[in-house]
């Protein structure tokens, strides 16, 4: 009687955290096995984490690895994990978003026309920074302070 | 110079460290030779699974019941604030985090230091004030082998499990405030919240977590009773001391292995 309640114990235990890494998880995300490493460099990565997830037309094609410093171009370089199952034209763009107003960012792949498929270890040459937002803020009050300038000239 | 009740204060204070110090020693030295007996109960399996029938099984409940409320209070508090920011959808999130990080592990380690460790230690101090360990080692049983490394091996392997159903049974009850009273969004309640948790960085670290607790508990319990004066007065003392001092360990090496783990990349 003993051991067919600590069996069931054990087992419910297990059951537990099988649930936490199915349900509660996203276990059935990508492992190492079936992705290949892809790399952008952006002049400005925003507030772009390792884990990011990586999104073409909205579906979840792979993760960001790893975010660094390169030392030669000072340009952000991102390493891309992306699920062997969906290939990408070579000429791929890659482009920082932002999911909502105020959302976490992630990165945003469009197919290209290229014929050659990105292979393991490939650079993606089209990139689109972050939108930072003081940038924006500060270009239209410029633009806003020239108009009013060139008018009052007239 | 100095009158003589500042002299006995400064005394007992090296008195204390001392005691102190030679009692860490002491339950270091305990620990090694609950490793090293190991073999033995494992050899004995059925001592185990004894053991781990009233650590584990009899902590079924408590678990479960207060991790279903801790869930749902959860579930309501984080409605609340969430909702002042218009992101009520990521309350699966905040559920599924918290507990799986945090009170997973914690509070079901607290809940296990006062429901078993409490027990373990009044059970050992009894044995040892009834004299039926010095029977054990006339009769060349030993008892670290024979009674204390189950009940720490019990205690190891059920930690883990226990927190796992608290934080399972918790995103449970977060669900069922959050979605079924409330009506927060299912679908967005379950994507975020697997989008948010990563398996290896936080359901594993919140394993390793528990781990830890269940060894700092166990040993702390047992350490307790085996050390205890063998008198009423002393077990009662030392399951005292158990309570308080494990809940101190628990809260303690939570914030270092946080600070190890999440250090926030």
């Amino acid at each position: 009687m003993l051991d067919l309640w600590v069996g069931l114990f054990v087992c419910a235990g297990i059951g537990a955290l099988l649930v936490l890494a199915l349900k509660v998880g996203n276990m059935s995300g990508f492992s190492v096995a079936d992705t290949y490493k892809v790399y952008a460099e952006f002049d400005n990565v925003g507030g772009l984490k390792p884990r990011a997830p990586v999104k073409s037309a909205g579906v979840v094609v792979g993760r960001v690895s790893e975010v660094s410093f390169d030392n030669e171009s000072f340009r952000a370089r991102v390493t891309l994990h992306v699920d062997k199952r969906y290939k990408f034209p070579k000429d791929s763009s890659a482009s920082i978003l932002t999911s909502g107003l105020l959302g976490e960012q992630y990165i945003g792949m469009d197919g290209g026309g290229d014929e050659q498929m990105l292979k393991e270890g490939d650079r993606l040459l089209i990139t689109q920074s972050a939108v930072v937002l003081e940038k924006i803020i500060g270009q239209f009050l410029y633009g806003k302070a020239a108009e009013t300038g060139t008018e009052e000239a007239k | 110079m100095f009158n003589r009740s500042a002299i006995v204060n400064v005394r007992s204070i090296g008195r204390h460290t001392v005691n102190g110090l030679w009692r860490l020693g002491y339950a270091s030295r305990f620990f090694a030779l609950i490793l090293l007996q190991s073999g033995t109960s494992f050899r004995r399996l059925r001592l185990i699974i004894r053991e781990l029938y009233f650590t584990g099984v009899l902590s079924l409940i408590i678990i479960l019941v207060s991790g279903l409320f801790v869930g749902m209070v959860l579930g309501l508090q984080g409605y609340q604030t969430l909702q002042t920011y218009g992101s009520e959808s990521a309350l699966g999130v905040l559920v599924a985090l918290s507990l799986v990080r945090e009170l997973g592990p914690v509070v079901s380690a607290l809940l296990f230091a006062s429901r078993a460790g409490s027990a373990m230690t009044a059970e050992i101090g009894l044995m040892k004030a009834t004299e039926q360990l010095s029977a054990m080692e006339m009769m060349a049983v030993d008892p670290i082998a024979r009674v204390v490394a189950p009940r720490f091996w019990a205690g190891v392997i059920s930690m883990p499990l226990l927190a796992a159903m608290f934080s399972a049974m918790g995103v449970f009850g977060g669900y069922l405030v959050g979605v079924v009273l409330i009506g927060v969004d299912e679908g967005s309640f379950w994507s975020q919240m697997q989008n948010a948790v990563d398996f290896r960085e936080d359901i594993v670290n919140g394993v390793i977590k528990s781990f830890v607790f269940g060894v700092a508990v166990t040993w702390i319990a047992l350490f307790e009773g085996y050390d205890a004066p063998p008198t009423a007065e002393g077990v009662s003392g030392a399951t005292t001391r158990t309570v308080v001092t494990s809940s101190l360990a628990i809260l303690g090496l939570d914030f270092v292995l946080t600070a190890l783990m999440f250090r926030g990349v």
